[in-house]
């Protein structure tokens, strides 16, 4: 479960800003995850709870802003949203996307 | 296991030399001295709240740390010209028959191994043998290989200028795709006893590949796994990816791959 790692990584980031800024106790944290992100949202949340224990994020909330996958065909230039990234075009039926978003694995804002 | 605590995901990793036994820690996560300060409901004592609550914008990647320290190893492979090659797979598919085979028939270049595993020397015990250096990283709970772990590792290693660095990962075709090292490129490797539609399963293992090594290839007549479905189901998720057919065990195939690191 790499979702634990992430995790970590989205502490150590919040913990340097929290103490860049002088705050002691960090309430909320906002973080954007793409669907083609790799990021499993439940184990993410599963994780948390055990993770921020003894941090500076002890009991705070995770906001988790999921962001659709939206592709680009690059056969007919089509933008499109599909469940998954081997869904044919819808406009010209070939399989060949271009991300356009999806992938975004990203701490946006802290409350304090 | 985090030793501090026994909290269980510490992130720490051991780094070990099989030639001598010696080991390194890296990685372990810090603790505040208030680590198990909780109150169940009824003894809460009284806290002081200013209710001033202050957003802070942030706007910085998850994984942007590991990306920093990979392209610092990058940099430094680029440096020394040495070719750094992640293999990726999940257990079991042949990844370290493949390193022994390749460094009983590679000769162009001196080459290096790090082996990971979450448990174990039994890995890097098999590359010693084989009389290279190799170093084992034990991820401890971790499921992958990062960047931090490989910077680590490296220094130890000390490869030599003009080498072959072949980076054994854990065995998982889940974490390692998102965890740059560094690497040239980053190798999967799938044995014909899996199922020919992995790609759709582990998008994101085949997607971040370069090359995708179909080994175990004289147990064909023997499996139900299609050589031209598994391609297909690749190429849906990657339509750049190569593919090397071959059997690291009686080395059927192998010339590819050998002359496809020569040419990387």
């Amino acid at each position: 479960m790499h979702e634990f790692s992430i995790v970590q990584n989205i502490i150590d980031i919040v913990t340097a800003t929290a103490e860049a800024n002088g705050v002691s106790k960090v309430q909320a944290v906002e973080v954007e995850v793409g669907k083609a992100s790799g990021v499993i949202r439940e184990a993410m949340e599963f994780a948390w709870e055990a993770a921020v224990k003894g941090t500076l994020l002890n009991r705070s909330e995770l906001r988790i802003k999921e962001k659709p996958l939206v592709v680009q065909c690059s056969i007919c230039g089509n933008q499109y949203e599909p469940c998954d990234l081997y869904e044919s075009c819808p406009g010209c039926g070939e399989i060949n996307p271009v991300i356009i978003s999806g992938n975004e694995l990203k701490v946006l804002a802290i409350e304090t | 296991m985090c030793e501090n605590c026994g909290c269980g995901e510490g992130g720490g990793y051991t780094i070990i030399n099989p030639a001598d036994q010696s080991h390194q820690h890296g990685g372990s996560h810090s603790h505040d001295p208030d680590h198990n300060h909780e109150h169940s409901n009824g003894q809460s004592h009284v806290h002081e709240h200013d209710h001033e609550h202050k957003r802070i914008s942030i706007e910085t990647d998850v994984l942007q740390q590991n990306n920093l320290l990979a392209q610092r190893n990058r940099g430094y492979f680029e440096a020394k010209n040495i070719t750094c090659l992640n293999l990726v797979s999940s257990p079991g598919s042949g990844k370290t028959t493949l390193l022994e085979r390749t460094i009983r028939q590679y000769s162009s270049k001196k080459i290096y191994v790090i082996e990971g595993d979450q448990q174990t020397s039994l890995d890097a015990a098999r590359i010693q043998a084989t009389g290279i250096p190799v170093l084992q990283v034990n991820t401890g709970t971790g499921c992958h290989l990062d960047a931090g772990m490989i910077n680590h590792a490296v220094k130890t290693l000390n490869p030599a200028n003009d080498s072959l660095l072949l980076i054994e990962n854990v065995g998982n075709l889940v974490c390692p795709a998102l965890f740059d090292l560094g690497e040239k490129q980053r190798v999967v490797i799938i044995s014909v006893t899996e199922g020919d539609d992995k790609p759709l399963k582990y998008p994101n293992m085949f997607g971040s590949s370069q090359l995708c090594v179909i080994n175990k290839t004289d147990l064909l007549p023997y499996v139900d796994f299609s050589v031209d479905d598994f391609k297909l189901n690749a190429l849906k998720v990657n339509r750049n990816l190569r593919f090397i057919e071959l059997s690291a065990k009686s080395g059927e195939g192998f010339e590819s791959w050998l002359s496809w690191i020569n040419e990387c």
